[in-house]
Order: structure tokens, then sequence, then C-alpha cells
């Protein structure tokens, strides 16, 4: 494997494990549940898919095939991490979770779980 | 409705199915070939019942650069999270809007939703039993929310609508 393969594939390997670990701690610092939905959802994404590219590009160096099953892993996530974040986020409202203080039109909350249009009346901003 | 579309009530699925199956076992031989054509039968007769109608693609050439425009945006949306993230709390300004809705389709409003999750410091986080609002979460709310829904509906619900022509 030559020196520049090896650079590639470990700059995509420390890139997506900066991502993934930025994510996790995302989980940790942030303070309510509709806040923290936004790390795990983006930045292990990216960072899967950095894992998962720089995986691909060992095999193909190493063994000499395509790997067919990152690519798989990679469409999988991208299409089950936003319906996850859909159902806690719809199942967070329906339970009034605690949200943070600064939270701009929390009345949306009221009518979005009973999945009402949003009333007019008590906008607080436009 | 004639013999074929009943034995066969989602072609398309049959044949991704077996793709995938193929992929997931990474092999052509003979006996995963044979398996993967009989789960991609049954498996869609048995789904059949569960389909609702939703709009056609109508052009197909598009989704590509849609797809790219949403890789590109993920690969931003990551890089801003993490800076938001990482950085001082007191930067993060959550809040809500609802977003008004052109398109009025349950397939079209899922792949609007899944980008808008996918992308720059939203979430989506439900949708009107109308079809007609979409609730998302911001992350990081700049003064005037309208620019929130500008954002989305210029730049991913305007090319929705063109690829399903609705």
């Amino acid at each position: 494997m030559s020196f520049y393969a090896e650079l590639i594939i470990s700059l995509l390997l420390i890139l997506g494990g900066v991502f993934v670990l930025v994510g996790s701690i995302g989980l940790l610092r942030l303070q309510d549940l509709y806040v923290r939905l936004h790390a795990p959802t983006k930045a292990t994404t990216l960072g899967l898919g950095g894992i998962l590219t720089g995986c691909m590009l060992y095999m193909f160096y190493v063994e000499g095939f395509l790997g067919v099953n990152e690519l798989l892993i990679t469409l999988f996530l991208v299409i089950t991490a936003p319906v996850t974040a859909y159902i806690l986020a719809k199942a967070a409202m329906h339970n009034r979770v605690r949200m943070m203080e600064r939270t701009r039109n929390k009345h949306h909350i009221e009518t979005a779980r009973s999945q009402l249009p949003p009333s007019d009346d008590n906008k607080d901003s436009e | 409705m004639s013999m074929i579309d009943r034995l066969f009530p989602m072609p398309l699925h049959s044949i991704l199915l077996l793709i995938v199956w193929l992929m997931l076992n990474s092999t052509l031989s003979l006996g995963h070939i044979i398996l993967g054509s009989l789960l991609a039968f049954f498996i869609p007769l048995l789904c059949a019942p569960l389909k609702m109608a939703q709009p056609k693609i109508k052009k197909p050439l598009k989704v590509i650069p849609y797809v790219l425009l949403v890789l590109k945006d993920i690969v931003v949306a990551n890089i801003e999270v993490a800076i938001l993230v990482i950085g001082p709390l007191k930067r993060i300004k959550p809040g809500f809007v609802a977003v008004p809705l052109d398109i009025h389709d349950t397939f079209p409003i899922t792949i609007l939703a899944s980008t808008v999750t996918m992308t720059p410091g939203t979430v989506s986080s439900d949708v009107s039993s109308d079809n007609k609002w979409l609730y998302v979460h911001v992350l990081d709310m700049p003064d005037n929310e309208q620019e929130v829904i500008d954002l989305i509906k210029n730049r991913y619900e305007s090319r929705v609508k063109e690829i399903f022509g609705c």
C-alpha cells in the first residue's frame, strides 16, 4: 500500500472519529432533548461516513475489491437517522419534555401535538 | 388487474430487494440469486396491501443534483453543528418554526422532512394532519424566523416539487 493511500485512509478515519466524538460530546453537553437531537443526527452521519469511506478504500487497496457493504450501511444510516430523530421529537412533544428557557415559539408545541396548523394569534415575532 | 400485476405488485421494489440482498452478501453465487429472488417475490406480496398511492418521480434526472446538493449540505451541517456544540453553549438560540408546505403528498413530504433533518441546524419534528405545515426545530435561530422558512422553501422544497412535478 502506497504512502498516499495510507495517508488518505488515516485522514478519513481520524476525521470520522472526530465527528463521532463531537456528536457524543454534543449529546452530553447540550441542555434539552430537542437541541440534543441535532448532535447525533448530523455529526454521527458524517463521522460514520468518513470511517466507512476509509474502510472501503482500505479494502480496495489491501484486498483488491470494492466493498459494497459499506455503501449499504451508509444508505441505511441516511434513511433511518431522520426517521429516528422525527419519532423522538414527536414523542418529546407529546410528553411536553422540558425545553431550554430561551427556546422561541414554544406555542408551536401545542398545535404540533395535535397535528393542527399553527395558530396565528400568539406569534411572538414576524 | 392482470395476472402479472397481481404476482408482482411492486416490480421496482422486487428488483431493489434482489440487488440489496446480493450486495449484503457481496456475492453473485447461484444459491444467493435464487434465495434473493424468492425474497424479492414474497416480500412485495406481503407488503402490497400496505402500499399507498404515491406520485411518480417525473424528472428522474433532477434527483442527481438534488442528492449532490444534500450531500454537500450534510458536510456543511456537520461542521456548523460541531462548532456550535464545542463552542460556548450561550450562543445556541433554539426555537420552533412552522413551515407552510406547497407539496401535500406523503412521500415528497417524507423526502423533504428527512432532508431538513440532515441539513444545517434543523430537525423536522411533526407534520400537521392536513399535510400543510411542517414543524421544524431550529438549533440556531436567526432573529428573523422567516429566513429559515425561506431557506427550506427555496433550497429544498422547490427542488423536491420539481422532481415530483407537483
